[in-house]
């Protein structure tokens, strides 16, 4: 029997981890579950135990080189300045030990969530461990050292001939994916992020559109900070629809970074939580409509812990598996549980406090300037349908 | 940086002796807008550019027979004497003779001999790897007293917090002159100590800039 969704999880995934200090923190995934067995929005037997990737799978995308500077970091036989080329041991991603199985681990969960999926057990699989979208084929950057998404892409291609569409809505660009598909006419990928004028990593232009035969198969919407919600629906719905049609992939690979909110202290798009109820509910209608239904989501950044991410992780799912979207107050024994540890205080509602902050200065200039964005980005494909 | 370190050194030549034709397929073919022309001795003798061409070819409108301008010879419409640039010079300064002469390219010589050109693409990429642009990092502005001795008080600031630098501009402020603006980028995705250590040691930081909109 196919299930609707499932979701991959084992308390290992909080293996990869830098710091207690570091902005990067697992423990989310923590919060979420929490919060959908509190709220009875998860059962035990949707959850699946991921294994992790094989080096086979992991250089299907990754440099031999790399791959073994990992393994030396993980065991603590790797000198910094060794490692620094590579990006390992660096302020974004130091060193710590096991790295290369946590890292491994969290590839292999969004392996496990492609096999699901691809073989018909599921007709959705989520992987919030997942979703380290700036991982360099041979080079970590931005907390991510291997990157799953791309080695999922490949893994896909590989077993199963698939044709992969990948979504990014996180608020910086998902630059490792898009650069290791570049030149691949068979993988579409598509980045909507904060522009990278100012924000980390800097890439994520209109004219990048990908290379030879993979020209007009990479697709990126730079929005500008202080987007807000509309215009980042708006250009999500508009590029979703019309690169599906466009693209006609066999399978949906979404990145659920939920890092573009108002709190998310690394970014300026001041998104809500509005826009984590409505991305996945688009993403599984398209889904549903082009692709037999086969999406697999990861997570991705998200660095406001307490207030966002788990009430952002646990929409998603909740769409996912079929469910009715909650409102209305969170259970209180999750407050109750998690208020004394978290070092501000928890947003007691599924919503959004309204209004969230003060109104938007030249609201109407920067949703002007996002709607011009969306019609170059989209010129290649709306220009060829004529 | 010298101009020998961005030049192209392939270069894609002509004689004054070639046809029109024939440097419309060279330029078509390696895809190019530039192409230096030299005469039977190797030496420069000028430079055609796509818009000589493109001039010199009547309109596909044009009624007659247009055979004989295809089959002429370049050194008809070629620019004589064009403004070369030498292997040592500063890609500053050649970046200047471009502005100021509205060229889109320099051939490069030495020894009288054509061994290499820049172009405007390649003034423009070396400028985007001089603002550290094609490498991942994020990118702040500090607004600082045009004062001496600034750019170190802003550095101790990057030292402190062992931030690996990508690049560093100064540009003058448009709102005073008492200030003027760093635009530094950083290897990190996470800027938040910088512009917490930059903003304790009194300097003013914008990030992002977005006139009119305060964070
Ligand atoms: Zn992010």
């Amino acid at each position: 029997m196919t299930k609707n969704a499932v979701f991959v999880y084992s308390d290992d995934q909080l293996n990869y981890s830098f710091s207690d200090e570091h902005p990067f923190n697992q423990k989310r995934i923590t919060l979420t579950l929490d919060l959908l067995r509190k709220s009875n929005a998860i059962q035990e037997t949707d959850i699946i135990t991921p294994r992790i990737a094989t080096d086979e799978e992991i250089l299907l995308v990754h440099d031999e080189k790399f791959v073994d500077i990992v393994q030396k970091a993980s065991k603590g036989t790797l000198s910094k300045s060794a490692g620094e080329v590579y990006g390992i041991g660096t302020e974004d991603t130091p060193i710590f030990n096991g790295m290369h199985e946590a890292s491994a681990l969290l590839v292999g969960g969004t392996l496990t969530a492609v096999d699901e999926v691809m073989e018909g057990r599921a007709r959705h699989a989520l992987n919030l461990g997942g979703g380290l979208h700036h991982g360099f084929k041979g080079r970590a950057s931005g907390f991510c050292v291997y990157n799953d998404s791309s080695v999922a892409i490949k893994y896909m291609q590989e077993k199963y001939h698939a044709r992969v569409l990948y979504v990014d809505t996180d608020a910086h660009h998902g630059d490792g994916v898009q650069w290791a598909f570049y030149d691949d006419p068979s993988v579409c990928t598509l980045s909507i992020h904060e522009t990278g004028r100012y924000l980390f990593p800097g890439t994520g232009k209109i004219t990048e559109r990908g290379n030879g035969p993979g020209y007009g198969t990479s697709f990126n919407f730079p929005i500008d900070a202080f987007t807000e919600d509309e215009s980042f629906l708006t250009i999500y719905r508009a590029a979703m629809t019309e690169i599906t049609e466009f693209f006609k992939p066999d399978v949906i690979l979404t990145q659920n970074g939920a890092d573009a909110h108002f709190f998310d202290p690394l970014t300026h798009l001041y998104g809500t939580m509005n826009l984590y109820r409505e991305i996945p509910r688009i993403a599984k209608e398209i889904a549903n409509e082009y692709c037999g239904g086969r999406w697999i989501g990861v997570g991705g950044g998200g660095y406001d812990i307490w207030r966002v991410v788990p009430r952002a992780w646990a929409h998603l799912w909740i769409e996912m598996s079929g469910q009715t979207q909650p409102t209305g107050p969170l259970p209180n024994d999750w407050l109750n549980k998690w208020q004394p540890e978290a070092p501000i205080p928890l947003i007691p509602t599924w919503e959004d406090p309204d209004p969230l902050y003060k109104p938007i200065p030249r609201k109407a200039e920067i949703e002007e300037k996002n709607a011009h964005m969306l019609a170059q980005a989209l010129h290649t494909i709306r220009g060829s349908n004529v | 940086m010298l101009i020998e370190e961005i030049m192209v050194r392939d270069v894609h030549t002509l004689q004054e002796t070639s046809t029109v034709r024939e440097a419309l397929d060279v330029m078509r073919k390696h895809r190019i807008r530039h192409t230096p022309i030299l005469n039977d001795e190797n030496t420069l003798v000028g430079i055609i550019t796509d818009r000589d061409l493109k001039e010199a070819i009547p309109s596909t409108f044009t009624p007659g027979e247009h055979k004989n301008i295809y089959e002429s010879t370049i050194d008809a419409i070629m620019t004589r004497n064009p403004i070369v640039g030498h292997p040592m010079d500063f890609v500053e300064e050649s970046a200047l003779l471009f502005y100021e002469n509205q060229i889109g390219c320099l051939p490069v010589v030495s020894n009288q001999k054509l061994i290499g050109i820049v172009t405007e693409t390649d003034l423009l990429y070396n400028y985007i790897e001089l603002t550290g642009a094609n490498q991942p990092g994020s990118q702040i502005e500090v607004r600082v007293p045009n004062i001496p001795g600034i750019l170190f008080e802003v550095s101790k600031v990057f030292h402190d917090h062992q931030t690996n630098v990508l690049s560093v501009l100064v540009y003058p402020d448009k709102e005073s002159t008492e200030t003027k603006i760093l635009v530094i980028r950083i290897k990190t995705m996470n800027p938040l100590h910088i512009i917490e250590g930059l903003r304790a040691s009194g300097f003013e930081v914008l990030w992002p800039n977005v006139p009119g909109i305060d964070v």
